[in-house]
């Protein structure tokens, strides 16, 4: 499960939440219905096309703007099984490990990649191939803490286990 | 401690420093913080409210210190949305939270909970809605942050955060007649990037300050998010405590607060330096704020709507400003001009001031207390190919309906100016052209 295998759709700079799901599809929270729109006023193919366990590469600021958890959960809903980017957003960043869509931040291999590549990435190590290209690189390691919540699954069981055994939330 | 540490605190490490319990804080420094006030609309507390059930505590940690506000889709535009407006409000009524604000009695949360008397220097604010960053005017860290993160604060009335770098912004000169905070951060915006803050506070310090209206205050950091800052600050001063003082003795909520500015030793990540005497009104040319650029370069753009409203330009000083430039005279016949106080309170101010009349004289759309066309969910969504100038903060493609439309967006006085021409318009040339 920690290591990832697909095939890339690359993307720009600045694809804001807006665009990953737009405000005329935020009157409901189910994954499947926002997934059906995912990115579509990007690319109105997009939701088509994309097939389970693909990778989104993009270059800076990715999920900029909107608060939307809907915009991660529209991509996880879409089958995307990583976003990789050379930065993201904070706010994205916060929402997609609470909604446990995994996200990978790496310059080099964003830099080098091109739609349709293949890359291999593991979660746990944050290695991460271009099959494609033939280059490795390292992601931007997590902090412990936040690793831990990516290891339990999320902000929501994090906090469960650790509010029904009296444990210290600590960062 | 190494000698090394021996410097001052900016603002914003202060705040955090004493939400965490702890002496000091740095940059990149992961804390725990106390919140003072947990904020959700009823786009985002549904999603929060789901996570919450989950987190699986029976109550909220504190029903004081919640606001839910419905503003996006209200009244409801259609029956999703009524649904999502039933989920909020059960909850609300079944946590017996305070600060619930029922439509026609509320407003956008970002004008109302200051306007509220909820918010004072020193708080720690969490919002489920980017523009969270606006609280900052009143001298407080505020930010946004999603759904299931504000499920965490609702059910523990803590957050992590990562301690943010801050950019300094030093705005110095008297702002000319037609330019407020908006401009002042359009032109930031312009100068940084769109992302140019990322993961950094930005302070907003300089002699203009002291010249700035709190309403221009609350644009400045409004938009901070816009630069990809985490929050935006202004140091409280004087403006800033009689504001603080009055809207709590308006609403009966007084307490004390601790109103705490930069250390002169502070360090900044990066100091960034704008001449306001020089500054003209600013307008962000599609699809990106950071795209913003004098209005005599983009006047006589012809545009089909022109808003005015939203969490970044529908105070008291936005509407005074449009109805000026619009008394006796009418909106273009091409233009469809929108006009939305941004909280009731504001809109019967709005008409007790007769300023609802020469809106409606001008044949201007008004409504009231709803983010309207801003996220282009509702209220003025742009068809193929339309062009809005509008007084919101973002421009991004798709924003306000459909993706080949376009937005500028501009400062009230300038959206004002274009209503009444039909062609983006620098305020002073309306006498001239009309």
């Amino acid at each position: 499960m920690s290591t990832l295998r697909g095939k890339v759709h690359r993307l720009g700079a600045n694809v804001d939440t807006d665009v990953i799901i737009p405000a005329r599809y935020l009157n409901t929270t189910d994954p499947a219905e926002l997934a059906k729109h995912c990115l579509e006023d990007l690319d109105p193919t997009f939701p088509l096309r994309v097939r389970q366990g693909d990778i989104i590469v993009a270059d800076e600021n990715f999920g900029s703007g909107s608060s939307r958890e809907h915009a991660p959960v529209a991509i996880k809903g879409a089958g995307i099984a990583c976003v990789v980017a050379s930065t993201f957003a904070r706010i994205f960043y916060r929402n997609s490990i609470n909604v446990g869509l995994p996200i990978v931040e790496c310059r080099e291999i964003v830099e080098i990649t091109k739609e349709g590549d293949e890359l291999e990435i593991d979660l746990v190590s944050g290695k991460i191939i271009n099959l494609t290209q033939g280059v490795t690189a390292a992601a931007v390691p997590f902090p412990d803490f936040m690793r831990a919540i990516i290891e339990a699954g999320g902000l929501v069981p994090y906090l469960r286990d650790k509010l029904a055994t009296g444990a210290p939330v600590d960062a | 401690m190494t000698s090394d540490d021996q410097y001052g605190s900016t603002i914003t490490e202060k705040i955090l420093a004493r939400a965490s319990g702890r002496e000091r804080v740095r940059p990149g420094d992961l804390i725990m913080a106390k919140v003072s006030l947990a904020m959700a609309n009823d786009i985002t507390a549904p999603m929060a409210i789901d996570a919450f059930r989950k987190i699986g505590v029976p109550k909220v940690w504190d029903r004081d210190r919640i606001a839910l506000v419905p503003s996006h889709f209200v009244p409801a535009k259609d029956i999703a949305s009524a649904s999502l407006g039933m989920r909020m409000r059960t909850f609300a009524r079944e946590q017996e939270i305070t600060h619930f604000y029922e439509v026609g009695r509320a407003g956008i949360e970002h004008i109302l909970l200051p306007e509220d008397g909820l918010v004072a220097p020193g708080d720690v604010i969490i919002g489920a809605d980017s523009h969270s960053c606006t609280y900052g005017a009143l001298g407080c860290f505020s930010t946004g942050v999603g759904s299931t993160d504000l499920a965490g604060v609702l059910a523990t009335g803590e957050i992590w955060l990562r301690v943010p770098e801050t950019l300094r912004i030093v705005y110095s000169g008297k702002p000319g007649r037609w330019v407020v905070g908006k401009d002042m951060i359009l032109k930031v915006i312009s100068e940084i990037g769109d992302d140019g803050a990322l993961y950094m506070a930005m302070e907003h310090s300089g002699d203009t300050i002291a010249h700035l209206s709190m309403e221009s205050r609350l644009t400045l950091t409004n938009m901070a998010i816009e630069g990809g800052a985490k929050s935006g600050i202004v140091p409280p001063d004087d403006v800033t405590v009689d504001y603080v003082q009055h809207r709590q003795q308006v609403h009966g909520r007084e307490r004390p607060f601790d109103a705490v500015v930069s250390d002169p030793d502070a360090r900044f990540a990066r100091t960034l330096e704008i001449d306001v005497a020089a500054l003209e009104p600013m307008v962000a040319q599609p699809s990106l704020p950071s795209r913003a650029v004098p209005v005599s370069e983009v006047e006589g753009q012809e545009v089909d709507q022109v808003f005015i409203g939203s969490c970044t330009n529908a105070r008291m000083e936005d509407l005074r400003t449009a109805a000026a430039l619009l008394d006796g005279r009418k909106a273009h016949p091409r233009i469809r001009l929108i006009v939305i106080p941004a909280t009731q309170d504001l809109y019967q101010q709005a008409l007790h001031e007769g300023l609802i009349q020469v809106f409606a004289d001008a044949g201007a759309s008004v409504a009231a207390g709803v983010c309207g066309p801003c996220l282009g969910g509702y209220m003025g969504v742009l068809g193929p190919g339309e062009r809005c100038l509008s007084t919101s903060n973002r421009n991004y493609r798709g924003r306000m309906g459909h993706r080949d439309a376009d937005v500028w967006l501009a400062n009230p006085a300038v959206a004002a100016a274009t209503a009444i021409t039909g062609r983006i318009t620098h305020p002073e040339n309306v006498g001239a052209l009309v």
